[in-house]
C-alpha cells in the first residue's frame, strides 16, 4: 500500500507571496520523515502540498512536480478528492467533528467514499482503527458518545484513526504532539513506529528529541534569509543528521545554537 | 505594576466611569425593549379582552370569537408554511452560494443585492403580487391543479385571477428571503476552518464538506433564521392584504378563489369601517397572533438550546 514521494524543483505561493522555493527531495515509503526548522520557513506549507491540501487557501498556488509512485500528483486529470483520500492528514490541533460520536468520527472519511458497509464492516473498521490508535481501550464502552468529550491527547489520537480507517498509503502529521502532555505523546510515538510498517509517514516537528526518536530520514528547513522564502537546507538520515550533518546551518539548529 | 503608583487613581475612574455608563446604558436599552414589549401587551389585553364576547353579528360570517379566530389564525399559519417551504431551500441555496461556492467578486453583489430586498415597502410586494405576479402565476396555477389536482393542495378549481394564497405565499417567500439568508450566511462563513480542513483532508467533495462541516456548526442558527423568517411571515400584513380577496376559511386548497385571510391581512382590510365592537375584537386577534408569535420564538429557542447542549458535550 505505502508509496514513495519524489518531489522536484518546487515553488508553493501563497497569491504573489513565494512561500518556499526550489524543495527537492525523496520520502521513503514504509518509514518516517521528519521535518524540522524554524517556524515561518515553509514545513506546514510544504506538507500541505503533498496532499494538495494547500491549493484550497484562496490564491494558494504551488509550481514544480511532485511524484507519487510515479504518478504526477498535479497532473490536471487528478482530482484533488481523490489525492486527499489517498494521502491522510493529521492536524496540529485536534479537529473530530464535533457533532458527530466517537464511532461516525472514525467513519467519517469511509462514509465519504460512499460504499455502503454492513454493520459488521463498519465495526470492525472502527475497532481496527482505535486499536491503530491505542484508543480503543480508553472508550470502547462509550462509542456513541460525542468525539469531543474526551481528552485533547484522546481527539488527536481519534483524528489518528480516523485518518487511517480509510487506509491511505501516506500519512501527513503536522505537529501532532504540540498539544499534548507527555504520555499522550508518546502514545502517539509508539504509534507512529507501529504505523510505519504500514504506512509511509510524514511528521513536521518542533521537538528535536521527537523527531530523533521517530524519524528514519530528516528535512532540516530554513528561510534563506530574513524576507526571503523557505527552502530545504538539508535533507539526510536522521542518524546523520543527528550527528554529523552535512550543513553548519542545520548543525548549529539541531544543538541549539540557532542564530 | 509598581511604576504607575500615582497615575493609577487618576486613570482608573474615568475607565471606571465609562464602565457604569456604558452598563447603564446596556441595561436601560434592556429594560426599556421589556417595557416596550409589557406596553404592547397590556394594551392589546385590555382592548381586546371585550372582543372575545361581543354580539354574534360582530364575527360575521361566522358567530362566536373562537372559531372567527380560529380560521384566521390557520390562514396565518397555512400562509406563512407557504412562504417558508418556498423561501427556506432558496435563502439556504443563496447563502451557501455567497459563502462557499461563488469567486469572491460575485459574492459581494450578491449579497448586497439580497439586502437590497428588505429595503423594499411592503406595500410595493403587495402591489406588485397583486399586479404583475398573480397574472403571472395564473396559468402555472392552471397547470398545477389540472396535474397535480390529487394532491389537496392543489384540489382547485385554479383562481382566474391569480389572486391566490399561493400568490401571497410566495410574496411572503421573496419578502423572509433576505433575512433568512443573512443571518445563514453569516453562519455558514463563520464555520471553523479547522472542521472544513478536517472533512477536505478526508477527500471530502465541497459539497461532503458542507455536510460534514458545515451544515452541523450551523443547524441551531439556521432554526433561529427560519424562526425570525416565520416571525416576518406571520406578523406580515399589506402584502397579504393586497394580493388576497380573503375570506375566513378553511381549506388546504392552495389556487382557488376562496382563500384564507390571515390575522394581520384582516385586521388591515377591516380596520378602516370598524364598529367599536369588531375594533376590540379586531384587537383580541391580534392579540392571539401575538401570543402565538411569542409561543413559536419560544419553542424555537427551546429547540435552539437543546441541541446546543447535546453537541457541546
Ligand atoms: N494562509 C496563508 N496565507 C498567506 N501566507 C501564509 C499562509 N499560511 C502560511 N503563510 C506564510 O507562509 C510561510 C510559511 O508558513 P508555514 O505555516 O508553512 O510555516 P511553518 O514552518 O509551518 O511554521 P510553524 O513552525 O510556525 O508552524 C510563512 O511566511 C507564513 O507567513
Ligand atoms: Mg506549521
Amino acid at each position: 500500500m505505502a508509496k514513495s514521494i519524489d518531489v522536484s524543483d518546487l515553488d508553493i505561493y501563497y497569491g504573489d507571496f513565494l512561500a518556499v522555493q526550489g524543495v527537492n527531495m525523496t520520502i521513503k515509503a514504509r518509514s518516517v520523515t521528519a521535518f524540522i526548522g524554524p517556524s515561518g520557513c515553509g514545513k506546514s506549507t510544504v506538507l500541505r502540498s503533498l496532499n494538495r491540501m494547500h491549493e484550497v487557501i484562496p490564491g494558494a498556488r504551488v509550481e514544480g512536480k511532485i511524484m507519487v509512485d510515479g504518478q504526477s500528483l498535479y497532473d490536471p486529470s487528478i482530482d484533488p478528492v481523490a489525492v486527499r483520500r489517498q494521502i491522510g492528514m493529521v492536524f496540529q490541533r485536534p479537529n473530530p467533528f464535533p457533532t458527530m460520536s466517537i464511532y461516525d468520527n472514525v467513519l467519517a472519511g469511509n462514509r465519504l467514499n460512499s460504499k455502503r458497509m454492513k454493520k459488521a464492516e463498519q465495526d470492525a473498521i472502527v475497532e481496527k482503527s482505535l486499536r491503530g490508535a491505542n484508543l480503543w481501550n480508553e472508550v470502547k464502552d462509550r462509542l456513541n458518545k460525542p468525539g469531543m468529550g474526551l481528552s485533547g491527547g484522546q481527539q488527536q489520537r481519534l483524528c489518528i484513526a480516523r485518518a487511517i480507517a480509510v487506509e491511505p498509503q501516506v500519512l501527513l502529521m503536522d505537529e501532532p504532539c504540540s498539544a499534548l502532555d507527555p504520555i499522550s505523546t508518546s502514545a502517539i510515538e509508539d504509534l507512529i513506529h507501529e504505523l510505519k510498517s504500514e504506512f509511509t509517514i510524514v511528521i513536521v516537528t518542533h521537538n528535536m528529541q521527537q523527531a530523533a526518536r521517530v524519524s528514519d530520514d530528516t528535512g532540516f528547513f530554513n528561510l534563506k534569509a530574513a524576507g526571503q522564502p523557505g527552502q530545504l537546507v538539508e535533507m539526510n538520515a536522521t542518524k546523520k543528521m543527528f550527528s554529523n550533518p552535512d550543513n553548519e546551518a542545520t548543525e548549529a539548529y539541531i544543538s541549539g545554537r540557532f542564530g | 505594576m509598581t511604576t504607575t503608583h500615582e497615575t493609577e487613581p487618576e486613570v482608573s475612574p474615568p475607565s471606571q466611569r465609562g464602565d457604569r455608563i456604558f452598563a447603564g446604558l446596556a441595561k436601560s436599552a434592556g429594560l426599556v425593549i421589556l417595557a416596550a414589549l409589557a406596553a404592547v401587551f397590556i394594551f392589546l389585553a385590555v382592548e381586546g379582552i371585550p372582543g372575545v364576547n361581543q354580539p354574534a353579528e360582530t364575527y360575521a360570517p361566522l358567530s362566536s370569537f373562537l372559531p372567527y379566530v380560529g380560521r384566521l389564525l390557520f390562514g396565518t399559519v397555512f400562509a406563512a408554511l407557504i412562504a417558508l417551504v418556498i423561501a427556506v431551500p432558496f435563502a439556504l441555496g443563496i447563502a451557501l452560494f455567497i459563502s462557499h461556492y461563488a469567486p469572491r467578486v460575485l459574492a459581494a453583489p450578491v449579497a448586497y443585492v439580497v439586502d437590497l430586498l428588505a429595503a423594499v415597502p411592503s406595500v410595493v410586494f403587495g402591489l406588485w403580487g397583486a399586479r404583475a405576479l398573480a397574472p403571472q402565476l395564473v396559468s402555472v396555477q392552471a397547470w398545477l391543479g389540472e396535474h397535480l389536482g390529487f394532491i389537496p393542495f392543489f384540489a382547485g378549481p385554479a383562481s382566474v385571477t391569480g389572486k391566490t394564497v399561493l400568490t401571497a405565499g410566495v410574496v411572503l417567500a421573496i419578502m423572509i428571503l433576505p433575512i433568512i439568508t443573512a443571518i445563514s450566511r453569516e453562519i455558514f462563513a463563520q464555520t471553523p476552518r479547522l472542521h472544513e480542513e478536517a472533512a477536505l483532508a478526508l477527500g471530502a467533495t465541497r459539497w461532503e464538506m458542507i455536510r460534514y462541516a458545515v451544515f452541523p456548526y450551523a443547524r441551531s442558527g439556521i432554526v433561529s433564521a427560519v424562526m425570525l423568517g416565520l416571525g416576518r411571515a406571520l406578523g406580515e400584513t399589506m402584502a397579504v392584504a393586497l394580493v388576497l380577496s380573503a375570506s375566513p376559511v378553511v381549506t388546504l386548497n392552495m389556487i382557488s378563489n376562496t382563500n384564507p385571510a390571515t390575522i394581520a391581512s384582516n385586521i388591515a382590510s377591516s380596520f378602516a369601517e370598524a364598529t367599536p365592537a369588531k375594533l376590540s375584537v379586531l384587537i383580541a386577534t391580534g392579540l392571539v397572533l401575538f401570543a402565538f408569535t411569542f409561543a413559536v420564538n419560544f419553542a424555537a429557542r427551546a429547540v435552539v438550546a437543546r441541541s446546543e447542549r447535546k453537541f457541546s458535550r
